[in-house]
């Protein structure tokens, strides 16, 4: 059933060269927010008018059927994920599949917490008028974000946040077959989550091993977790074969 | 099965510029925090760890002098002058090659150039290298190294985590060489930001006593290079990343969970990856915020992993919290106490302030480690633990 | 007192970021911890931020904020008690 030969067996990324035995792990699903779209296993879902990020955010939220009040506290980084994280989930059953502790959340982000920084910044500019904002505080770390993500869904395993200029595929790939190999983790939710003023976009996919997807029917819906397939998700480009 | 070994390390606080100085400080039961009287940093007296800046500029300026004569201090930021210096001794002494392609910079930090922020600050410096993919690549060139550096970025376990990722790096074989690099720097943004929290101290901070009342920030840097060859090394003793993990509590952004078991969790897989048992570790270099929540934690946790017996310290009573820099600074001062067999007293602590009898340490002590535990915790719930090994 | 209530309602609001709540929804006199709106401990520590930046009073004793913060109602008495006119 599996094909054998498709992928690579070595990558090369950047200045290594990656030798990397056939791991049978799949991305079983994925999202992306961008564009004022939602895009789900690569079809748009969802179209926003809305102009500015935080009205899309909060009309994106209101979709999503959710009750959640502590969403209005977030700053739009953390927004973005959770609503990523939200929208990936609601459509599996990894949550139930899976305890906690074997759940990895591995991200990748560029602008880290910028636009909380400068809110930050200019509460303290002014020693007349000097009350830093406590909640606007603890939003100036870009792992927060991912944090969100795993006390709404109580994901307590390995959880990393990498800051790259642009997201970095090839790496992204490398650290997680060593996570899956090593049995750090038995399903990883990973991508992109970035955010700075109306510039953002998330791409958030599900990796697992394929011994866990026990349904045929499942299985030819997966695409297989190789470097190139993840490159080609987070672009939008179509995957030409899958299982 | 690869062994990384660390190679060499440095360290930068208010107690000094080497890892060898800082020691013979603490030896010497120096505390490095003192009461900043109000000024740029904070309107009103607060309590800092701060690095000597005339000794910082003496230093960096003299490096430049004799590595670039063409580049300006004023084109450097207060970070960046940190971790130069620091990365510059680690290869002074280890024989790793930073230009190799099979040599990765891991820098950890978590606000990185936040003083950029601050309205002229730095007249010279691009404003983008607020980036913190900007500011390791700008380190990174510096150095002459070709790989785009990995930047990790989880609160205060960034220093544990970047030694950890590193060592995973090198085990999968992506890498030969690491030089995970940690700085943060104090500023009025972080200060103010922990002062809204209400969870720095008065005084200098108390890890682990029944009135500690609250953290107290300090600046440094720490490098530590990991290789998986033993020759290249400046350290003689085979010291090896035995195992490490991280985890998160999944309960609060800001609060750590009331019952330790995130850290316990990470704790537990660092000790079966390391193929050890609760008893066979000699010494545990802690967290220890000196906060109410963190440190009841983390002995909740600790007492949960069978570790109550096992010396423990804190070294924030020294030289306070360094967030990116912390967990490779205490890992270093880890290292020392696993080369030279001895402890060091957990600064600020008199009195068990927790509900578990954790065995915190009250005087420096000879003891033969051969494993050693590091914990770190941070905002966002998330915990590492890393295991050292002698062998 | 009526107004400062209604104000502190607002205020509440705003700050905490509940946009998923009106000034109608907020009981006076309900626990605004635990149960009542499920605040938690970030809020606590907005609000203390809240009281010296829209009312000028200090808390000196962070252990008083339990009770202080126990309801719209309680906030409202000390704001009364200890704003300088």
């Amino acid at each position: 059933m599996l094909c054998e030969n498709l992928s690579p067996s070595v990558y090369i990324c950047e200045n290594f060269t990656i030798l990397d035995s056939r791991m049978e792990l799949f991305i079983t699903r994925y999202i992306q927010l961008k564009n004022h779209q939602v895009i789900i296993n690569g079809i748009v879902e969802y179209l926003s008018e809305e102009q500015s990020v935080s009205k899309l955010l909060r009309s994106v939220y209101r979709r999503s059927n959710i009750d959640y009040p502590k969403f209005f506290k977030m700053d739009n980084l953390s927004k973005l994920g959770f609503l990523s994280a939200e929208i990936l989930l609601q459509g599996t059953d990894i949550l139930q599949k899976y305890p906690g502790e074997e759940l990895g959340i591995i991200l990748g982000n560029a602008s880290s917490s910028l636009k909380s920084d400068e809110e930050h910044q200019e509460f303290i500019r002014d020693r007349k008028k000097y009350f830093p904002s406590p909640s606007v505080f603890v939003y100036t770390l870009p792992n927060i974000m991912a944090a969100e993500i795993a006390i709404r869904h109580k994901i307590k395993g390995e959880n990393t946040v990498f800051i790259f200029e642009r997201f970095d595929h090839g790496f992204i790939y490398n650290y997680i077959s060593e996570l899956f190999r090593n049995q750090r983790v038995n399903c990883c939710i990973s991508g992109w989550i970035d955010c700075y003023g109306d510039r953002y976009e998330s791409f958030l996919f599900i990796a697992e091993r394929e011994d866990m997807i026990n349904r045929y029917k499942e299985l030819q819906e997966c695409i297989i977790f190789d470097p190139l397939n993840i490159e080609k998700l987070f672009k939008g480009e179509s995957i030409s074969w899958k299982i | 099965m690869v062994d990384v070994f660390i190679g060499a390390d440095n360290t930068i606080t208010s107690l000094g510029f080497s890892t060898a100085g800082l020691v013979e400080q603490i030896k010497a039961n120096q505390i490095g925090i003192s009461i900043y009287p109000g000024g740029n940093l904070y309107p009103t007296p607060v309590p800092l760890s701060l690095v000597d800046n005339r000794q910082l500029q003496d230093l960096f300026r003299q490096y430049l002098g004799e590595t670039q004569p063409g580049l300006q201090p004023g084109s450097f930021t207060h970070l960046e002058m940190l971790h130069i210096l620091s990365i510059s001794d680690v290869l002074k002494s280890s024989g790793v090659n930073i230009k190799d392609p099979r040599t990765l910079i891991i820098l950890s930090t978590t606000k990185g150039n936040i003083d950029l922020l601050e309205k002229d600050s730095y007249p010279v410096i691009e404003p983008d290298r607020i980036y913190l993919w900007k500011l390791a690549e700008f380190l990174q060139h510096f150095f002459g190294n070709p790989n785009k550096p990995l930047v990790v970025s989880n609160a205060c376990i960034s220093g544990v985590l970047a030694i950890l990722i590193g060592s995973r790096l090198i085990k999968a074989g992506m890498y030969d060489h690491i030089i995970a690099t940690g700085g943060d720097i104090v500023s009025e943004f972080v200060v103010s930001g922990f002062q809204s929290f209400q969870s720095l101290s008065p005084a200098p901070c108390k890890p682990f006593d029944a009135a500690r009342d609250g953290l107290s920030l300090g600046e440094g840097c720490g490098t530590m290079v990991l290789s998986r060859d033993h020759s290249l090394c400046a350290i003689p003793e085979k010291i090896i990343v035995a195992g490490g993990s991280c985890s998160n509590d999944a309960h609060h952004i800001s609060g750590p969970s009331r019952t330790g078991e995130g850290l316990y969790l990470a704790i537990c897989r660092a000790l079966k990856e390391a193929a050890l048992d609760p008893p066979d570790i000699d010494y545990i270099s802690a967290h220890g915020t000196a906060t109410d929540y963190n440190d009841e934690m983390e002995a909740k946790a600790l007492s949960r992993a069978a570790l109550e017996p096992v010396p423990v310290n804190s070294f924030k009573g020294y030289f306070g919290h360094t967030l990116g820099a912390a967990g490779i600074i205490e890992s270093a001062l880890a290292i020392e106490s696993m080369r030279n067999n001895e402890l060091f007293r957990s600064a600020g602590f008199e009195n068990p302030g927790t509900s578990k009898n954790i065995n915190v340490l009250t005087d420096h002590i000879a003891k033969e480690v051969n494993h050693c535990l590091k914990t770190a915790s941070g905002f966002g719930g998330c915990n590492a633990a890393i295991v050292f090994k002698k062998i | 007192m009526e107004d400062l209530i209604l104000k502190l309602k607002k205020e509440i609001i705003n700050v905490l970021n509940r946009e998923d709540i009106t000034p109608e929804d907020i009981d006076t006199e309900a626990p605004l911890f635990g149960d009542g709106l499920g605040l938690d401990s970030i809020d606590a520590l907005e609000l203390i931020v809240l009281l010296e930046e829209n009312y000028g009073v200090k808390i000196e004793d962070p252990k008083e904020g339990r009770k202080i913060f126990n309801s719209v109602k309680t906030m409202a008495e000390y704001i009364q008690k200890h704003q300088k006119n």
